[in-house]
């Protein structure tokens, strides 16, 4: 059975979806099967993410109401193959997802696929309960900000309480990923830093994904950022806690300020 | 941002702007009765069945929406004895 890993803030805006798409893609590449689940049924946008726009035909909501298989609502990356994405309907709400039909489709992914990667969609209703709900380990995407934290906190809460797992008695491994990370307000003391996300949470770290341009031209050109350009320093952290994800020991490295020569000219900030 | 990008105005941006008008287009022309594309492929799949009994594994439909043009593409796999008219009778 593949790993269920949901990928949840509380907060909107954070950067779950632009998470579950570079994760995905980072543990795709290197050859294990991956399902991407968009979860925000009514306002889907991980197939914009992964440039798949133009390909939905069918949707979640379709497989748990039986109008398609499985099979056909998967949509295959065109740049890696053993990446998939299941979209989200955008024309229904959030009730029209059950929880026996979540389960049922999880269950299947799980038994195909390695990984199966649920985009939670942001509040803590019945959307996020049901993408957490049939998890396995959750990702925390959080902003070094008090709301994200407050919230991060909030989904914690839930994720010990209403999982399948939690009501096992089993615990569900999470991991608190920060992302936009600045490492130049961080060193000015305007940003809380990553030790005091880290204490206020009490919850181990994926990684930091420092705030970076090439999220949004990555975005725009519709391809995970893992997959657009692996080399850039956003990119490099997303890979790298997809390795911990894995199971791999890796540091975490704090990112510091670094200045070039024409950044200390123009007075920028380097990523 | 580098100096190059002072002079190379292209960025990602223009490709974002198209991606998003091309699939706001279909959106909104959406909201209130279904597509095209998907009333095609309903029809042509009920006609089909008509006609022999088809697997839903052995079906795969992919859809390409373009700015001026769409595809849209049926792949049946039809096992050779399931090709036998089914309402003769009637």
């Amino acid at each position: 059975m593949g790993k269920v890993v949901v990928v949840t803030s509380g907060k909107g805006g954070v950067g779950k979806t632009t998470s579950t798409a570079a994760l995905g893609a980072a543990v795709a590449r290197t050859g294990k099967k991956v399902a991407l689940v968009d979860f925000d049924v009514g306002l889907r946008n991980l197939d914009l993410i992964m440039g798949a726009e133009r390909r939905v035909v069918f949707d979640l909501v379709n497989v748990i109401q039986g109008t398609a298989k499985l099979s056909q609502a998967l949509i295959r990356d065109k740049r890696v193959e053993t990446l998939f994405l299941l979209p989200a309907s955008q024309t229904r709400d959030k009730d029209a997802l059950t929880e026996e039909g979540v389960g049922e489709v999880i269950e299947k992914l799980s038994s195909v696929f390695d990984y199966v990667f649920c985009d939670s969609p942001a509040g803590i209703e019945r959307g996020a309960q049901l993408a957490m709900r049939f998890a396995d380990e959750a990702v925390i995407v959080t902003n070094p900000e008090v709301s994200s934290v407050r919230d991060s906190d909030r989904i914690i809460g839930l994720l010990d309480a209403r999982t399948v797992k939690a009501e096992r008695g089993e615990q569900i491994a999470k991991h608190v990923l920060v992302t936009r990370y600045d490492a130049a307000r961080a060193a000015r003391g305007e940003m809380l830093s990553i030790d005091d996300v880290l204490e206020i949470l009490s919850t181990p770290l994926l990684g930091i994904i420092p705030e970076s341009q090439d999220v949004l031209k990555a975005s725009n050109l519709g391809s995970p950022v893992t997959l657009s350009d692996p080399t850039n320093s956003a990119a490099r952290a997303y890979i790298e806690a997809a390795k911990r994800l894995e199971g791999e020991e890796l540091p975490v490295v704090v990112p510091f300020e670094r200045k070039g020569f024409l950044d200390r000219l123009f007075g920028r900030r380097a990523a | 941002m580098s100096l190059l990008d002072l002079f190379k105005r292209r960025g990602s941006a223009p490709v974002a702007r198209e991606r998003l008008q091309v699939l706001l287009a279909y959106e909104r022309r959406n909201r209130s009765q279904p597509d095209l594309v998907s009333v095609l492929r309903e029809e042509i799949m009920a006609v089909i069945a008509r006609h022999v009994q088809i697997d839903q594994d052995y079906l795969q439909v992919s859809m390409d929406r373009g700015e001026t043009m769409s595809t849209l593409e049926i792949d049946i796999q039809i096992p050779n004895k399931s090709a036998r008219p089914l309402a003769m009778s009637a």
